[in-house]
């Protein structure tokens, strides 16, 4: 991890760690904090903890984003210090829906320049960011909303099984991550399992990320906790609703990047210091598999 | 059985959908209410949650909207360009779940910032797919608790268009669906008057008096003619919300 985001990921670079509430990877999260990067763009539809504990560190002079709250357990206390600071905010934020983030990193994925949508209208969206804009259809004459494509500098995906080229497969909840993996110029892939390639080419229909999309494979069993890995690991609740008490001051959030952040050398560290994180382990659901057959 | 505001709020909103309906499902009382109304009335209720899960069947409390739970056993798992695209867009949701910290006179509800935009006193987070789904669903049903400040004459900002924004009709704007037919708050039932869009009293909780949902709106809330009466959750609703739907009581609470 330390070598891949010190290849990859740069000062000022627009970054995007993907996952909707599943396979969010806080393990490189952690590592760009711990090699103190600067005036980040960080992009997401859900900032999560990951980017609050980001922007409480430091590393982030913007924000994009459409969801900027804990889900099912309160705010992101850093976010909202930077954004209502008496001096006008301390963090540039620039404001989609999920549908528009979701159009912007298709328009990236396909090199297009924006993506037409049928959404906005009698929303302030559009006031709050002129980057949402109107297309008149050459085929209906209908007047359209528009996002701008999101082409990242550097995208990272957690999944749970990859081979050593990077053909990534992911089962569960699949988010936004291909298109962002897609849209980006350079994409890290963090795993909790390394496997052969005859794996991945026994199901090919899982394989979500090409192994030609990707620059760099991580082995990180845990990388995404405290969010989950379906299959592998739960969701640690506890943890996002403990997260409402710690991100509320600004002390308590500090001791933790302290003590879980700054003060380990990397994730196998922090799963130490988190301890039993067995208690999370996920159930076997195994399912029966398909004939690929001719 | 005596109950909660918050337990009659869920068993309210269950009441609202139809079997066979497709839902797109939010967390907490709009999750709850979907799954009061799988287990008793609309067992083919399908449930679409934004994270890509269709049909899904949560075998516990979700407690985000990306909870593992809503993939196991569910029809299908898709990406979110498709929930969006291919589902919502399509015009493929009946129902839709919002909730907010100000619902105004027309139904516009703001999830963004309390205060100016640029300089926000509070901070909200933002639309998530509230705006498209209050755009799209078919038609929408609102959750939200009354009081004065919740339900102001208009909302700072506008995160999810109601019936009438800035003046102009969901018709005028070109918007697909209907939508927010009903409020569902802790005291009473509101409605969208079907000419106006303007949000009106349209029935009472038990013990509820209009003149207290009247104190609680800060705009001149107009009552229909004939004010319908809301039963209290039945024994099975209470149960079934206490003991299988939310047994530690995460968003059944007050």
């Amino acid at each position: 991890m330390r070598e891949a985001v010190a290849a990859h990921v740069r000062d000022g670079d627009t970054v995007v760690i993907e996952g909707f509430t599943h396979l969010i990877c806080f393990a490189a999260g952690h590592e760009i904090i711990r090699q103190r990067r600067r005036d980040l763009t960080l992009c997401r539809l859900t900032p999560d903890l990951i980017y609050d504990q980001m922007i409480a560190a430091g590393c982030a002079r913007k924000l994009v984003f459409s969801w900027a709250g804990n889900p099912g357990a309160g705010s992101l206390h850093a976010f909202r210090r930077a954004v209502e600071a008496p001096d006008g905010g301390l963090l540039e934020l620039e404001e989609y829906s999920h549908f528009g983030m979701v159009g912007r990193l298709s328009a990236g994925a396909a090199r297009l320049p924006f993506w037409p949508m049928r959404n906005y209208m009698g929303t302030d969206l559009p006031a709050a960011n002129p980057k949402i804009a109107e297309v008149q259809c050459p085929y209906t004459g209908e007047r359209l909303a528009t996002v701008p494509a999101l082409n990242p500098d550097v995208t990272i995906v957690h999944a749970q099984r990859a081979d050593a080229q990077g053909n990534t497969q992911i089962w569960g909840l699949l988010g936004v991550q291909k298109e962002a993996a897609f849209a980006s110029r350079r994409v890290i892939v963090v795993v909790e399992e390394l496997v052969d390639e005859r794996v991945i080419r026994a199901d090919p229909n899982r394989t979500l990320i090409p192994g030609l999309a990707v620059d760099a494979v991580v082995v990180e069993p845990w990388g995404a906790h405290p969010s989950y890995a379906q299959g592998y690991y739960d969701r640690d609740n506890e943890f996002y609703v403990g997260w409402e008490k710690i991100s509320r001051d600004p002390a308590a959030l500090a001791r933790y990047l302290e003590e879980y952040v700054y003060g380990v050398g990397d994730r196998a560290e922090y799963v130490a210091r988190c301890g039993n994180l067995e208690r999370l382990r996920a159930d076997a659901r195994v399912c029966a598999g398909v004939n690929y057959g001719f | 059985m005596t109950y909660t505001p918050a337990e009659l709020m869920a068993a309210v909103a269950a009441r609202e959908l139809r079997d066979g309906e497709v839902v797109f499902v939010g967390i907490g009382l709009p999750n709850l209410a979907c799954n009061l109304a799988r287990a008793t009335h609309a067992p083919n209720l399908v449930l679409i949650y934004e994270s890509g899960a269709i049909g899904a069947v949560p075998e516990r409390l979700p407690v985000s909207i990306g909870d593992p739970s809503l993939v196991t056993g569910s029809l299908m798992v898709c990406g979110m360009a498709d929930v969006f695209q291919s589902l919502l867009q399509n015009g493929r949701i009946e129902v839709g779940f919002l909730g907010g910290a100000q619902v105004d006179r027309f139904g516009n509800i703001n999830t963004t910032v309390v205060g100016p935009y640029q300089h926000p006193a509070v901070r909200l987070p933002g639309s998530g797919g509230a705006a498209e789904i209050a755009i799209h669903a078919r038609r929408t049903l609102v959750i939200s608790r009354l009081s004065r400040r919740a339900f102001p004459e208009s909302v700072d900002f506008i995160t999810s268009p109601g019936h009438r924004s800035h003046g102009h009709t969901r018709r005028e704007l070109g918007m697909p669906g209907e939508g927010p037919v009903k409020v569902v708050t802790d005291k009473a039932i509101l409605e969208a008057d079907p000419d106006s869009g303007e949000l009106v009293l349209a029935s009472l909780y038990p013990g509820v008096e209009a003149d207290e949902v009247r104190a609680d709106v800060a705009w001149p809330l107009r009552s229909r003619p004939a004010l319908g009466q809301v039963a209290p959750p039945t024994d099975r609703e209470l149960r079934l919300l206490r003991d299988e739907l939310d047994p530690h009581r995460l968003f059944l609470k007050g």
